[in-house]
């Protein structure tokens, strides 16, 4: 047994946590199940009825598992730079980006969202950042390593987080705020609701238009209530965010993507601006350069799969007698209607429309790279 | 015809020297939305515990094991274009296949069905 085993087995001994809203979700009927070591609703009423729901209406998820930071003081921007890809001077205040954390070989260490601050939330910290759960004390102390003293992070781990996604979010959301009505997609801005500052953003992990809401803890279930008691709104679970998100072509960190992947295999090269790209200065530009040069080993692509059985995470990908890659997530896509997946190939193999096959059980099942998202976005771009 | 139960959520009506086999309504609520059945070839014969089929959800897969030995001699084709038959009927019309029996003497170690809804009740 290695040392990393051993780690891993620690991991999981640890007892899972309760989140702010652990109780609202149980009295709701929720399965609960241990993700990011935290006890998490899985599903209410049924995975296909809560992603159909997200779909056509708003579904509300409790995502409160995931790293909330805020940074602030001299020379915060430049600092962000050297550990992040992305144009962090340029971006303005209530604005929002996707980006990464970047290890020196140019692997992903996380996938995130770093928004530029206002307003005065947050006690007046310049950026504030939206990580994965189970990432999350592994990138505070890759960053702390890595920032200078005169920066201060600070985990808002008084924060819970809601996202509430589907194409009746703006309306559901203007009854209770209706200065909300306004923002576009990453943007972000301060509201009160109650007396309640609340940090939201127009943005989400469903491909639909959507929000997500930084609420206090303490208030996480009064704002629950009152948006679970509008006609628009459900309770939906991780189960449905998941298959919500392949659909939406969106990587998962830990799954489609992992530190021995690369930033523009990844398919994520709209998250490294321009000025980043030929500037450098962040860890990790070298294997970025080299990609967009001479192209990646390997790419994250999208696969339809011929008829109903689905292919999940694990399985070989082949073309002919050539195993030419592996699927990092997969299962049935309920707005699809048919099973989906989300794989790495090698370069030649990568091509939308390029034929492949699948190995599932032993089985050989047919399949063919796809363009994603396999659901159109329906972002709102314009006010 | 009686009907058996498994510790693995399975049922077993037994009619003569044919076995017809399901999953519990129990199981199929712990496993959620079923969207695809892979059931056994006809003429497959089985031992006890074999994996004889394989349930798809939407979250995940799931095996299903021969709960005694036998020959299957008919699977339900229904299940093909509407696999969502075991959530909505899973002790009746989503059953997934027939058995000759090959050893009748396995049934005897097997739940009736207060027995089982007392194992249920006690998860």
């Amino acid at each position: 047994m290695s040392g990393n085993d051993d780690i891993a087995h620690i991991e999981e001994e640890l007892p899972l946590q309760a989140l702010p809203l652990d109780g609202w979700h149980r009295a709701r009927g929720a399965r609960m199940v241990g993700f990011a070591g935290y006890h998490m609703p899985i599903q209410y009423e049924g995975i296909m009825a809560e992603h159909g729901w997200t779909r056509e209406h708003a579904g509300l998820f409790d995502v409160s598992h995931m790293g909330q930071l805020s940074f602030s003081g001299e020379g915060v921007d430049d600092a962000l730079e050297l550990l992040l890809p992305s144009d962090i001077r340029g971006l303005k205040p209530f604005r929002q980006r996707y980006s990464m954390l970047l290890d020196e070989e140019g692997g992903i260490l996380d996938d995130l969202m770093v928004s530029r601050l206002g307003g005065g939330a947050f006690d007046g910290a310049d950026i504030y950042m939206v990580v994965n759960g189970a990432t999350k004390y592994d990138d505070m102390g890759w960053m702390i390593e890595h920032l200078p003293d005169e920066v201060v992070m600070n985990h808002m781990d008084e924060q819970a987080l809601l996202a509430l996604q589907g194409p009746e979010a703006g309306e559901a959301l203007a009854t209770l705020i209706p200065e909300t009505a306004d923002l576009i997609f990453m943007q972000s801005g301060l509201f009160t609701w109650r007396g309640v500052p609340l940090w939201i953003s127009r943005s989400g992990y469903t491909g639909e238009d959507g929000f997500e809401i930084s609420v206090p803890a303490a208030e996480a279930t009064l704002l629950a209530d009152a948006l679970c008691a509008l006609p628009q709104v459900k309770p939906v679970g991780l189960g449905a965010r998941d298959s919500l998100r392949l659909e939406a072509g969106l990587p998962l960190y830990g799954h489609d993507l992992t530190p021995a992947v690369s930033a523009i295999g990844a398919d994520l090269g709209f998250a490294i601006q321009k000025r980043r790209r030929e500037e450098g200065g962040f860890i990790g530009h070298a294997r970025v350069m080299k990609e967009l040069a001479d192209g990646p080993g390997s790419k994250r692509v999208g696969l339809r799969i011929e008829g109903r059985l689905p292919a999940r995470e694990g399985a070989t990908i082949h073309a002919g007698s050539a195993r030419v890659g592996e699927v990092t997530s997969g299962g049935f896509a309920p707005t699809v209607g048919a099973p989906i997946a989300m794989g790495w190939v090698s370069l030649p193999h990568s091509a939308i429309g390029t034929a492949l096959e699948i190995e599932v059980r032993g089985k050989r099942i047919a399949a063919e790279v796809a363009p994603m998202p396999f659901v159109p976005h329906r972002y709102r771009r314009k006010a | 015809m009686s009907r058996y139960f498994t510790d693995e959520h399975e049922w077993i009506d037994v009619e003569g020297e044919i076995a017809t086999v399901g999953i519990t309504d129990y199981a199929q609520e712990q496993l959620g939305d079923i969207v695809f059945v892979e059931l056994p070839a006809e003429g497959t014969s089985f031992e006890k515990g074999d994996d004889a089929a394989v349930v798809e959800s939407v979250k995940a897969a799931s095996d299903v094991y021969a709960p005694i030995s036998g020959e299957v001699i008919e699977t339900n084709g229904a299940l093909e274009d509407e696999p969502a038959l075991v959530n909505s009927d899973a002790e009746e019309d989503g059953w997934f296949f027939k058995l000759r029996i090959a050893d009748a003497g396995e049934l005897e170690g097997l739940m009736n069905e207060a027995a089982y809804k007392k194992f249920v009740a006690s998860l």
